[in-house]
């Protein structure tokens, strides 16, 4: 909370202004007049009559929260005080935000290209009875898919044939085999490799740091091994930890009774902070679906679950492209994956509303990335006519599917899953895959990972750079997914608990080193990239707190 | 110490490659073989008194001689209602009934009739609650075949005019079916129907010893679940066997609808809250026990037997398991590469619960293995444990706990002793 320091009156500004225009400001005025008008109120005290109301009332910790997470989303920018055009705020560094653009170029042309070569629109409005019946399979899409794909199974399947024109099956009755994904990890690394900075002359020495031993040849300010271990002091290996101490075979007075009571205590707080704190240990997983709303800040209200509903009823009206793009994509992940494939469903009904949803676009503001335009037919360049596509403006890649996949296990309910994954998507995941200086980006995050692989490992990184295998090559993909889809499910839950907890990616990074480290015997004896492949290609036996403490605290 | 020598009616790569894989020498079933791997067919010439056969104190074979009496749908039925009957005449509070007639405790088995023979009494059942589905299985059948659902009694009608040219002759074992209450409610995941698939060792029934097996998993549907009556005929939304199921077009051969009971618990943890979900597992251990105590009289406790169990249950809505039916010959086919690992270790955790690994084969042993050899088993219930610690019990009487089995298990969440799974 740098911000505090240097910029007070703005920034008082800035929380009183946000307040008064949330809806929680009309909530907090309803509720004082509710107080105002008790009868055990004097009029001589009515002030603090009405304000001890308010704080019994709970208000006290609603606002705190409100501030909590209003200064939380604030770009990192606006508190380091730098000034500049917007631009400049979404990527300080000119020859990233470079990179940035070029990348969307490539993305847009790959995907109008696919629509050329399929001769598929980028959307088109459903016929009615499309709508009809996609709205009766809607909690089922994994059988047929968002459009009316596959001819016959597609018809058969609840409706009967003779009320379907063959005319409606028009394009729709495309082959998803002929959809690929537009870009996997593997090309977005050849895009984080490819960043050069132009500032910096090479002085051709190996080892140096304008030519390390890593794939990652740009210069950034990223944490060091010290560093990390303050800020995840709390994985100590003296501390008692959520997912390894409170296993059965552990006798439960040791850690988890207390561990339980302290955690029921924090969830009657309802306090963001509190939560975090707690959390930093890890969340027991009965506790875990709600601990997780009260560090995003979700609290689900009537207008959300109207607002889902609304997004629901664009898909229903329009075709993207991008749907099949997802489609494809839980199709190729989630659906084949034996911890997730029964939630293939709920995925679809996650990701469609969430293409549709503009309120995504809100996070460009302190994202690198811009969202893509097109233009309405024929209106090609006319800025009148521009439109974001898709909706969100987020283009999704191989893998997308499983940043929705492991919160199926927390969320039974699909409104409240839409909004935690929202949240989870505009605060952490975004980062992910778009080139930024920023210190949570991907690429700092690999740069953290070569750093501290050389570190700690260097015989280790050594041998793999000597064999051809630059460990980033495999790594990338873990980090990019946030090791969803990697691990087991209780193993990602853990994981994304430090995530949430410490609000920070760089929990990655350092996972991926201790995996290395881990199985740095076998890894040792390749010589081959698909041996050292093979060595890494099973992880879903790993316990994820043993290795960051073994990563963070064994030397 | 001499090679083990085994035999299989079974050429299944999990229990071959266990056998090889310990050194033990193939012989034919008519050899002189200490571990036979039976199929159910040849276990009655193993035992019948025309074979002359007499095992020895080196012989172990995979099968009671009469676990039918568990594994075929009517007989365990029967010898289940029997059981709560003897535990109710004798006042024993197991046996404790709510208000409206229903065993709190024992109310496990959906509500079934034996057909032909009783009819009436269906006719009858169904004439209350005209709503409601039914769901007829023939007995000695398995994998899903001859299934069918029932919602009218005209169904039942026409199939026993199909079913039957005369009527004089008294039905065989194929032809008495079951006719059970069909779970409509049954609990979803992810919109999808599904129920479990649990495997329990048995190593005596007298006393009893059973064994619980981790890593047990949960067949799904692979259509959505959809409880209306023109989907009746559909059998991709009820059944969820998987020779059923894999003969659907969205059957994915990568995780064959199989999910892990880790992951079950996982979800159910996080969704519906730690407590609810230990209780179901709780309940599920306790009717499996209950189960088995109600065939321990008719069982004929061979020591030369074990039993390898394939345990199906469907969990309701309300998380409360139901016992759907006992399989003596669970598949040991693998159906994807997780399934193969899973089945390689459930036989080699059989074979070294039932000849502790390091010593000659001998059923004299007192069956108690070391807790290194459980492997992925948890001990369900061990009656000479559970005895000696009722006795115990009896010393020092603690008021309000319901009844002594229960009270055994409730003792042991305290003391984590070893007599069940606690």
């Amino acid at each position: 909370m740098g911000t505090l320091e240097q910029k007070p009156d703005n920034l008082l500004a800035n929380v009183l202004c946000y307040l008064r225009s949330s809806s929680l400001f009309n909530e907090l005025l309803c509720s004082a007049q509710d107080e105002a008008q008790r009868t055990n109120i004097r009029f001589t005290d009515l002030k603090k009559g009405v304000q001890n109301g308010l704080v019994t009332a709970g208000w006290d910790r609603k606002l705190r929260n409100a501030i909590y997470h209003f200064l939380q989303a604030q770009p990192s920018t606006a508190s380091s005080g730098v000034q500049g055009s917007p631009e400049q705020i979404k990527e300080p560094i000119t020859y990233v935000r470079k990179a940035q653009l070029a990348w969307e170029k490539k993305i847009l042309k790959s995907l109008n290209s696919m629509c050329t070569e399929l001769t598929i629109p980028l959307a088109r409005r459903r016929p009615e009875r499309e709508q009809k019946d996609m709205m009766v399979r809607w909690t089922e899409l994994g059988v047929d898919g968002p459009a009316f794909m596959r001819g016959s199974s597609g018809i058969c399947r609840g409706i009967a044939p003779h009320i379907l024109p063959i005319t409606f099956l028009w394009k729709a009755n495309l082959d998803l085999s002929q959809i690929r994904p537009v870009y996997a990890p593997k090309d977005f690394l050849d895009v984080v490799i490819g960043m050069q900075n132009p500032n910096c002359t090479s002085t051709g020495n190996i080892g140096s740091s304008d030519y390390p031993w890593g794939l990652v040849h740009v210069s950034m300010k990223v944490k060091t091994l010290n560093e990390l271990r303050l800020q995840y002091s709390e994985f100590a290996i003296t501390q008692c930890q959520t997912g390894i101490d409170d296993l059965p075979d552990v006798p439960p007075e040791l850690f988890d009774t207390d561990r339980t009571r302290l955690g029921r205590k924090v969830l009657a707080a309802k306090h963001a902070p509190i939560s975090r704190e707690f959390s930093k240990k890890g969340c027991p997983v009965s506790m875990r679906a709600e601990l997780w709303c009260h560090m995003l800040g979700v609290e689900l209200d009537n207008v959300d679950v109207l607002y889902y509903e609304q997004l629901k009823s664009y898909v229903l009206q329009h075709d993207l492209l991008v749907d099949n793009l997802l489609y494809k994509d839980v199709k190729l992940t989630a659906t084949n994956d034996d911890q997730y494939f029964v939630f293939e469903d709920f995925l679809y009904q996650i990701l469609l509303p969430f293409s549709r949803d503009t309120y995504i676009l809100k996070h460009f503001a302190y994202n690198s990335a811009t969202p893509p335009k097109s233009y309405i037919r024929g209106k090609l360049g006319v800025e009148e006519f521009a439109v974001t596509y898709p909706p969100n403006g987020v283009i999704p890649f191989h893998g997308f599917a499983m940043y929705v996949a492991p919160l199926c296990f927390l969320y039974n309910d699909v409104v409240q899953l839409y909004y935690v994954f929202r949240k989870m998507y505009i605060q952490y995941f975004f980062r992910l895959h778009s080139v930024s200086s920023h210190p949570q980006g991907i690429v700092s995050l690999s740069l953290i990972f070569e750093q501290l692989l050389q570190a700690e490992e260097p015989e280790l990184f050594y041998q793999l750079k000597q064999v051809g295998c630059q460990p980033l090559k495999i790594a990338f993909k873990w980090m990019m997914r946030a090791f969803s889809g990697f691990l087991a499910s209780d193993q990602v839950l853990l994981l994304w608990d430090r995530i949430l907890a410490f609000d920070s990616l760089e929990v990655l990074p350092v996972l991926a080193v201790a995996i290395f480290s881990f199985r740095k015997t076998n890894l040792m004896k390749v010589q081959t990239f698909s041996a050292a492949e093979a060595v890494l290609a099973d992880l879903f036996t790993l316990q994820v707190m043993p290795l960051l403490q073994l990563a963070l605290f064994s030397k | 110490m001499a090679r083990i020598k085994f035999a299989s009616d079974f050429d299944k790569s999990v229990l071959l490659n266990n056998f090889e894989n310990r050194g033990w020498i193939q012989v034919g079933p008519e050899d002189d073989w200490n571990f036979y791997w039976a199929g159910v067919h040849n276990i009655r010439n193993v035992f019948s008194v025309d074979s002359g056969f007499r095992l020895q104190d080196d012989q172990f074979i995979n099968h009671f001689p009469n676990h039918v009496e568990l594994t075929r749908k009517d007989l365990m039925v029967k010898n289940i209602k029997r059981y709560r009957k003897d535990l109710e005449k004798e006042g024993n509070l197991v046996a404790e009934k709510d208000e409206t007639g229903r065993f709190i405790h024992l109310d496990f088995i959906p509500q079934t009739f034996m057909l032909p023979a009783d009819y009436n009494l269906f006719v009858e059942e169904f004439r209350k609650n005209p709503n409601t589905t039914w769901i007829m299985k023939p007995c000695g059948k398995a994998r899903g075949i001859g299934i069918f659902l029932v919602n009218k009694l005209s169904q039942l009608k026409k199939w026993s005019r199909d079913g039957k040219g005369n009527s004089f002759t008294p039905p065989s074992a194929k032809e008495t079916y079951v006719i059970s209450k069909y779970i409509d409610n049954p609990l979803l995941i992810g919109g999808k129907k599904f129920d479990l698939r649990l495997y329990v060792l048995v190593t005596s029934f007298r006393p009893l010893k059973a064994y619980m097996y981790r890593l047990g998993f949960c067949r799904f549907c692979t259509v959505k679940y959809n409880a209306s009556l023109n989907e009746l005929d559909n059998m991709f939304v009820h059944l969820t066997n998987v020779s059923i199921q894999k003969q659907g077009d969205d059957y994915n051969a990568i995780h064959g609808g199989k999910w892990t009971v880790q992951n079950l618990r996982l979800f159910l943890e996080s969704t519906r809250g730690k407590e609810v979900s230990d209780k179901l597992f709780d309940d599920i251990n306790w009717q499996t026990i209950h189960s088995l105590k109600a065939v321990t009289g008719v069982v004929s406790n061979d020591r030369h037997c074990f039993e390898c169990y394939g345990y199906d249950i469907i969990i309701d809505d309300n998380l409360k398991p139901w016992l759907i039916e006992v399989n003596a010959s669970p598949s040991l086919a693998a159906t994807t590469s997780s399934d193969r690992i899973m089945k390689y270790r459930l036989i080699s955790d059989v074979i070294n619960i039932v000849i502790p690994p390091g010593e000659a084969p001998d059923v004299r042993w007192n069956k108690v293995p070391d807790k290194e050899n459980l492997g992925n088993f948890d001990l369900l219930y061990d009656e000479e444990l559970a005895n000696a610690e009722q006795g115990q019990q009896d010393v020092r009487t603690k008021p309000g706990m319901p009844n002594p089995a229960l009270r055994a298990g409730l003792r042991d969440t305290k003391r984590g002793s070893q007599a069940t799974w606690k």
